[in-house]
């Protein structure tokens, strides 16, 4: 059976994507925060994951208003990078895993959660940054993802709690696939960021490290967390952090910490990374 | 017997606190209604045809969309601030920040009262506090 080995929780800001695409990483700028990444790399290399199920937003990219899925699950077998303004990201295109996929999918709906399933689509730095700042600059990604897009753009985004609770049902969903890989989940977004308005440029480290201590303990208090409470205290692209709570979810109610890393800024945000494995 | 369903959140009080927060317009589906087609306008400068006929003529390109005369105006402006209110998210707003070669966090700068220097410099010395700047009605 497959087994869900570890979550990963990191920053997607496209600035990273562009410091790594330009070979700017060791600067006095970027430096910092990619030696925080360094652990990530090598515990990568050595644990070798088959299947990266990657939570993330999609930027107005893929999708527009005309359709807005709340949980939208990557059943194709590949994707390429979105051209989000400036030209698509030179990265390797994005090799789904449609049989782990379409296996997730179809338990989600049966165990109540009612995803959109997406056959075709282009990713955006939502998606490729994560996938850079864990791998580098390979010719192709060593591992193969599933997709999973949440709306954290359009209110009400989904609660903390469904959040949660939808990484629980990916965790039942996983250990059910019957061939016997590795995989991973990883949440992606924040941490605190205002991206808009007289407001923007807000930061809270506190509050962020608060919200990682949170994750870190056996208790599910994070779920509980309401909306209002991340706009308030983290900004209004603070909200992204609920999809950390799916890959916290899916992790059961011990986990052990592996890597802890957070630092401020990056262009309009404070970067988080944590490396966490089941220990129940 | 299932148990009882939970009762629904009270959406009402849901956006009033939405709307409670200092110099922030949170994207609810009034906001998205008012705003879709600046905000499909701007999905449409993801493609490099469209970006070309917009930069030759910004006003004729804007007069093919239903959008008020006053988003246009703002659009013509890059008044982002108005194009908040009127229903324009920054993730679509985006696209013309990206038209114009404007870094996000420059095109950022602008809906503060700070000048792209002082609000890079704001950043590298650990951003906004959240002081102060939580709620309108509480002032914490």
């Amino acid at each position: 059976m497959a087994r869900l080995t570890a979550g990963v929780g990191s920053s997607h800001v496209p600035l990273l994507g562009v410091a790594v695409d330009q070979g700017k990483t060791g600067d006095d700028y970027f430096g910092p925060i990619f030696a925080g990444y360094e652990w990530t790399r090598e515990w990568e290399k050595a644990e070798k994951p088959d299947v990266v199920i990657l939570v993330y937003n999609d930027h107005a990219s893929a999708f527009d208003m005309k359709i807005v899925p709340t949980f939208a699950i990557g059943c194709g077998e590949r994707y390429k990078p979105a051209d989000e303004g400036w030209g698509p990201r030179k990265v390797p295109d994005v090799e789904g895993h449609a049989d782990l996929a379409w296996h997730i999918a179809q338990s989600l709906i049966l165990d109540d959660f009612d995803m959109t399933i997406i056959n075709e689509m282009d990713v955006d730095h939502g998606l490729t940054v994560p996938l850079s700042m864990m791998f580098g600059q390979p010719e192709t990604w060593p591992v193969k993802v599933v997709p999973l897009a949440v709306n954290v753009v359009t209110y009400p985004v989904p609660s903390g709690n469904r959040c949660w609770a939808l990484g629980e049902a990916i965790a039942r969903a996983v250990a059910s696939f019957p061939e016997d890989i590795n995989v991973q989940i990883w949440g992606t977004g924040g941490m605190s960021h205002q991206l808009q308005g007289p407001r923007a440029g807000l930061l809270n480290r506190e509050w962020d490290n608060k919200f990682l201590d949170m994750l870190e303990s056996d208790s599910d208090a994070a779920r509980w967390i309401p909306h209002i409470e991340y706009l308030r205290e983290t900004g209004s692209e603070g909200i992204e952090m609920v999809m950390w709570l799916i890959m916290r979810g899916a992790l059961g109610k011990k986990v052990k910490t592996l890597h802890r890393h957070y630092h401020i800024p990056c262009s309009n945000t404070a970067i988080g990374h944590i490396v966490l494995e089941p220990a129940d | 017997m299932s148990e009882a369903a939970k009762p629904a959140a009270d959406i009402h009080a849901y956006l009033a606190e939405l709307e409670d927060i200092p110099g922030t317009r949170v994207y609810t589906a009034a906001r998205a209604r008012k705003g879709y087609h600046i905000n499909q306008f701007a999905m449409s400068l993801m493609k490099g045809e469209n970006r070309e006929r917009f930069k030759a003529d910004e006003r004729a390109y804007l007069d093919e969309w239903p959008i008020s005369e006053e988003a246009k105006a703002a659009l013509l402006k890059r008044d982002y601030n108005t194009l908040l209110d009127l229903g324009g998210n920054v993730y679509f707003l985006s696209k013309l920040f990206s038209t114009d070669g404007l870094s996000f966090a420059e095109a950022v700068s602008t809906m503060t009262d700070m000048t792209f220097p002082e609000y890079r410099d704001m950043m590298l010395k650990g951003g906004r506090s959240p002081e102060g700047n939580r709620s309108i009605k509480g002032g914490y």
